[in-house]
């Protein structure tokens, strides 16, 4: 055992100038990554400002209390998950969709150009993402609003309804990121043996056929995999978007955890109870992220870490 | 040879064909239409005329959008936040993942651990704030490239990409050379990682150029604000006055020119990205891939 020591000091020591250079990095982990966990004691306090995190008193359960009992609880968390759930199955099968017709294309440069145009909007801002949905729905100038008008809506403005909310968000969503997420089932779709699809055609399996015995049987782990993973993220929808498509019309739909961590926080200044919000959150989150690479581990040999 | 499913073959193979070119079609309309928008009149826009080429084209709204100081501050300050944001991630990145890389390293699983942790859990946004709060860092340059300077997924597929690429071997035949760690970092790692370098420096940079949370919550004064926060206030909360003007006349005048200022600074603020999109795109495929390898 000592040996074992001596040997680790002595690497240890021959390698400083790693560790000097892992210094860096994690100074910074520690510093925005790490306080802020010691921080969540918030969540337990009456946090004043004038007494700061530490002198501030004890209340124990209180803010969470407050938040489970709350008249919102439940519509927030309605809204968070059913952002999450609706984008699942609108985003999923166009996707698989998606790579099934690219990989199906016979010249490989069809199926770069596909590739090329329907990945590019992932790499626009959230914010020119909205203002381009802005103007085509504006209620005077809007190109959709006048395709809607054509086919009989007479509401005015698409962004002030609370229904539309969730199908602006989601259908955006898929058409911002069906191309990245195709990347992924591309990939396994080439991955597949080619003995496979030689066999089906000795079979005299159709294209129809193929998809179905051998493509989507081949693809099928990838699916599953995506599809838990995803689940580990439903009740943590980003806030970008939401809070860009936010406005008092809709709010009833498009209130979700992350966005009333942040009205409750920053703008009504209720440090406390909204850090005990987000403490709720991230734990859910916690549980969710280990519960599904649990069951990835189980179903695929794959998981995150 | 004609097989018994030609007939279906055939059909499959129209069919396929019509879905992906309606699928590209579906994704570049937006596009085109925004683009064309810009270059059309005020008139033409108003009155509905614009659908896919410009109509009575011109640059007026380009000449009115330039001339906008708060646009050009928010362009150069974008342009600051992510060159230098993107600098610092990436050193920080490479400084982190060359050491976990490194197979021998005592605690590399305890760090690597630290880093992954991050992942999982986070103090949230309050706590979060209060720490930026008291490093001194709000409403100034640094809250908005060093809070999340790192992105454990970049220096995840950093890390897969060093232990994988690059082989202990080469590395020991260094150390026996007398190249110390530094020495093997700067004249072996870097020069054998420079298309992963790229690949993650683009990856931040396109972050830092879209993103405007951090700059939501952290900046207060308008002449740091990088574009995305004043696309945001002239585009979506209607902040910005593009038409202020007394009498009717010009004021309708002025509001036919800010909806095409507003087509055309949704234009100006993807430029960058569109520019270099088609010379990257092949390597963001490949970056999905290693991101997607067990680490």
């Amino acid at each position: 055992m000592p040996d074992l020591h001596k040997k680790t000091r002595k690497l240890m020591l021959e390698h400083w100038q790693l560790y000097l250079l892992l210094l860096f990095p994690l100074i910074n982990l520690i510093i925005f990554k790490y306080l802020p966990i010691l921080g969540l004691q918030m969540a337990f306090k009456d946090f004043r400002v004038s007494k700061g995190m530490w002198d501030s008193p004890w209340v124990g359960l209180k803010h969470f209390q407050a938040f489970f009992t709350s008249p919102n609880f439940w519509a927030i968390i309605g809204n968070t998950v059913t952002i999450s759930l609706y984008t699942i199955v609108a985003a999923f099968p166009f996707a698989i969709l998606l790579a099934i017709g690219m990989n199906e294309l016979s010249s490989a440069r069809a199926r770069k150009t596909v590739q090329f145009f329907t990945y590019a909007p992932y790499f626009i801002s959230t914010v020119v993402l909205v203002s381009m949905m802005m103007q085509m729905f504006d209620p005077r100038i809007g190109i959709l609003t006048r395709l809607l008008q054509l086919f009989g809506y007479r509401g005015d403005n698409v962004f002030g309804s609370a229904t539309a909310f969730r199908h602006l968000y989601v259908w955006s969503g898929v058409w911002q990121q069906t191309g990245y997420n195709a990347i992924m089932y591309l990939a396994a779709l080439t991955a597949i043996n080619v003995e496979l699809y030689d066999a089906a055609k000795v079979d005299g399996c159709s294209k129809w056929q193929r998809i179905w015995h051998v493509d989507l049987p081949g693809i099928q782990p990838t699916i599953i995999i995506l599809l838990i993973l995803n689940m580990g993220y439903i009740m943590s929808v980003g806030f970008e978007k939401v809070y860009l498509m936010q406005n008092p019309m809709n709010l009833e739909n498009s209130e979700i955890i992350a966005t009333y961590v942040y009205r409750m926080g920053l703008i009504n200044s209720n440090f406390s109870f909204s850090t005990a919000v987000g403490f709720f959150n991230s734990l859910i989150n916690l549980i969710l992220m280990l519960s599904v690479n649990k069951a990835a581990q189980k179903v695929g040999e794959t998981s995150l870490w | 040879m004609v097989s018994k499913h030609s007939f279906s073959d055939v059909s499959f193979d129209i069919l396929n064909r019509i879905f992906m070119i309606a699928s590209t079609l579906v994704v570049l309309y937006p596009i085109v239409y925004i683009i064309s928008s810009s270059f059309s009149s005020a008139n033409a826009i108003i009155s509905g005329k614009v659908w896919l080429f410009p109509v009575e084209p011109n640059f007026n709204a380009y000449t009115a959008v330039f001339k906008n100081k708060q646009v050009l501050g928010g362009y150069m300050n974008s342009i600051i936040y992510t060159a230098g944001g993107t600098l610092i991630s990436v050193v920080l990145t490479i400084a982190a993942a060359y050491p976990l890389s490194r197979k021998f390293l005592p605690g590399r699983k305890f760090f690597t651990a630290m880093f992954v942790f991050t992942m999982l859990f986070s103090g949230g946004l309050i706590p979060t704030y209060f720490v930026v709060r008291n490093m001194h860092l709000i409403d100034t340059r640094w809250a908005i490239v060093l809070p999340n300077a790192l992105s454990i997924w970049n220096l995840m597929v950093t890390l897969t990409y060093f232990k994988t690429s690059l082989s202990e071997e080469l590395f020991e035949a260094a150390t026996l050379e007398g190249a110390s760690d530094m020495r093997i970092l700067t004249s072996i790692v870097l020069p054998l990682s420079q298309a992963i370098i790229a690949v993650i420096g683009l990856y931040y940079a396109i972050g830092l150029w879209n993103s405007y949370f951090d700059a939501l919550i952290y900046l207060k004064s308008s002449d740091k604000f990088p574009l995305q926060i004043i696309l945001r206030n002239i585009l979506i909360s209607n902040q910005a006055d593009l038409s202020m003007g007394a009498d009717m006349v010009a004021m309708a005048r002025r509001q036919g020119m800010a909806d095409v200022m507003k087509f055309a600074l949704i234009v100006i603020s993807s430029a960058p990205l569109l520019m270099v999109y088609p010379f990257v795109q092949k390597y963001f495929v490949k970056g999905v891939m290693l991101g997607s390898i067990k680490g």
